[in-house]
């Protein structure tokens, strides 16, 4: 209940009012005078405010008027007569809440119950045989009462939800149960003996239904948000896992090696990647396709030499079986160590294209570059690594280098796609 | 003199660039967001806005949606963290003329803003491998051949610029002139920009690539 603004014209009436909205501690005001709040009726609010009044539970109340009035109709006279006399209460500009009309239904599912039954077996005159009957169905409507008010809430929400999406079918079925048992039983001519048996059965089962359908419904729907919670949390834990492990792990390495620039390059560059694989590479399997693989390569030889290996792939192809592409990765890997080892270049370059059936991967270095013909026979890089190994799996490798110029190494390869 | 606005939410980086940009460089505002940006460009005029890719009130894709609009004449370089496929695609396509990622030396960035600040288009070449891969995935038929397709001397030169070729060495490579390696550039720039094919924004949301 907001607080009202003491300069308020109608202070003094708020004031009052307000205590009239606030059962148990609003009973020490000195003089209260009844009021049928808008909040929590389900009628008019009659029972309610005499609930309010009386210190009472209202269901206790409605009962009252539903049994007072299968019996002679009392409860509808005190009821009409109490409405007539007691003043709304105002509802200080908010909007007017919605009824319970799941509880209304229960309650008039309860009359109807007892006027059948009554009906049946004579019993409206305050015979004994009513008295299982309305003891059953306090029970019920008491427990139903006693349920945590939110939860509740969430039934009868998640109830009308439900019934509101199904409910052309679900009315269409209904109509269609009917209409046939009715034809069936007057075509046996037994309509007449068996209407008073329907009518009671029909008035039980949809009691059972208004009472019970809220529950099941609400558990079903606590179960999904019980799932979507874990689901949310298990994703946090995710996200907070990568952080500690990796970024604030490699944040503390930096600091301690804060005096080497290099060392701090490469962390941070490591962890970079690492993070962007995370955000946008979708989940893939590493080695399964020709761009995986070249990307893990330079990832890892980036990590092992401290020099920065740009990445660049068009098209895609899965690894064959042959090992033919196996083999250019490797050729890849030992140019890209190359350039990094030895050309002192600040960055590389790697650019792997595939086109039709012919795959190619280069790798460029803006550094000092070589002589080509005076690497020394037993240097295995180039000659065995790169250029033996692409020819020994029919592929082509060209090096292109000049003292001065930098290095490119052109590797091809011919795979035919599955 | 270029005169250059930065706009970015990050002023670590704004002061980061204004250090190594060269003395050809006259760095004349900042921007942190959105309206800033597109207020700072009216008043200033620069002759080249660095333009964030992602910031606070919709990103450099809504100032280039705003001053283009408008009908202005400025040229904007995109820079960003980012090399996810869609900011690349989607602010050249909003009328960015470059896109080059923050880890660029000062150097390269100067050249960029100076080749942006010509008329001139600045591929990465992460740029050029995502517009060799789009327009290579054409299955579909074409509206319009002359936009739809890189001709063969364009493909040439993306895959240099690809490669790591600075467009010295790519004139070098293809003996031709620089100037006509910029005009291929600025004429892929301008198919990336203008053509219809759908595909080109679907390829980039599908491929979430770095």
């Amino acid at each position: 209940m907001p607080a009202m603004p003491a300069t308020c014209d109608y202070g003094d009436v708020m004031a009052d009012q307000k205590t009239l909205a606030e059962p148990g501690p609003g009973a020490d005001a000195p003089y209260r005078r009844m009021t049928r709040p808008l909040e929590g009726r389900l009628v008019s609010g009659v029972a309610h405010g005499l609930a309010t009044q009386l210190k009472l539970d209202p269901v206790v109340i409605r009962l009252m008027f539903v049994l007072l009035s299968v019996v002679e109709g009392v409860g509808v006279v005190a009821y009409a007569v109490l409405w007539m006399l007691t003043p709304q209460q105002p509802n200080e500009g908010r909007p007017v809440p919605a009824r319970d009309w799941s509880q209304l239904a229960a309650f008039a599912a309860i009359g109807v119950a007892l006027l059948a039954f009554g009906w049946l077996t004579g019993a409206s005159q305050g015979g004994i045989g009513m008295l299982p009957f309305a003891v059953g169905g306090i029970g019920t409507i008491i427990l139903w009462q006693q349920a945590d008010p939110e939860r509740r809430k969430h039934w009868v929400s998640g109830a009308t939800q439900s019934i509101r999406k199904n409910r052309v079918r679900t009315l269409l079925g209904v109509l269609l149960v009917i209409v046939g048992a009715i034809g069936f039983l007057l075509v046996e001519g037994q309509f007449q003996q068996a209407r008073p048996g329907l009518m009671f059965t029909a008035v039980v089962v949809g009691g059972l239904a208004v009472i019970a359908a809220p529950w099941l419904a609400g558990l079903w729907k606590e179960l999904q948000l019980e799932r979507r919670e874990r689901i949310r949390q298990e994703e946090r834990a995710e996200v907070a896992a990568m952080v500690h492990d990796s970024v604030l792990h490699t944040l503390t390495l930096i600091q301690r090696v804060a005096h080497d620039p290099r060392e701090v390059a490469r962390l941070a560059r490591s962890q970079e990647r690492e993070l962007r694989n995370w955000l946008y590479q979708p989940a893939q399997d590493a080695d399964a396709t020709l761009a995986a693989a070249v990307r893990r390569i330079a990832a890892e030889e980036e990590d092992a030499h401290g020099v920065p290996i740009e990445v660049v792939c068009v098209g895609d192809i899965d690894l064959d079986t042959q090992g033919r592409l196996g083999a250019m990765l490797k050729a890849a890997r030992q140019a890209m160590v190359n350039a990094a080892k030895y050309s002192e270049s600040p960055s590389i370059s790697v650019y792997a294209e595939v086109e039709g059936e012919e795959t190619t991967i280069f790798v460029k270095d803006r550094g000092k570059g070589f002589e080509l013909d005076a690497v020394p026979l037993d240097r295995m890089g180039i000659r065995e690594s790169i250029i033996g190994r692409m020819e020994r799996h029919g592929g082509t490798a060209r090096v292109r280098t000049e003292p001065g110029e930098g290095t490119e190494v052109m590797l091809t390869m011919k795979v035919e796609k599955p | 003199m270029t005169r250059v606005l930065i706009v970015d939410d990050h002023r670590l980086f704004r002061s980061g660039v204004r250090a190594e940009l060269g003395d050809s460089i006259e760095v004349v505002g900042e921007a942190e967001d959105v309206d800033t940006a597109v207020k700072a460009i009216a008043d200033l005029q620069p002759d080249v806005v660095l333009l964030d890719v992602h910031m606070p009130g919709g990103g450099g894709q809504e100032v280039l949606r705003r001053v283009l609009g408008a009908g202005s004449q400025v040229r904007f370089l995109a820079l960003s963290v980012s090399d996810a496929a869609e900011d690349v695609i989607g602010v050249i396509r909003g009328g960015a003329r470059g896109y080059v990622t923050k880890n660029i030396s000062g150097k390269e960035l100067t050249d960029a803003i100076r080749r942006v600040a010509d008329g001139d288009a600045v591929f990465s070449p992460r740029l050029a491998g995502f517009v060799l891969d789009a327009f290579a995935s054409s299955e579909a038929p074409s509206i319009d051949p002359e936009l739809d397709s890189l001709t063969q001397r364009e493909r040439e030169v993306l895959r240099l610029i690809a490669r790591g070729y600075a467009y010295k060495e790519i004139a070098k490579e293809l003996f031709i002139s620089v100037k006509t390696v910029e005009t291929h550039v600025s004429s892929v720039l301008r198919k990336l920009q203008l053509s219809n094919r759908h595909e080109l924004s679907r390829w980039a949301t599908a491929r979430r690539l770095v």
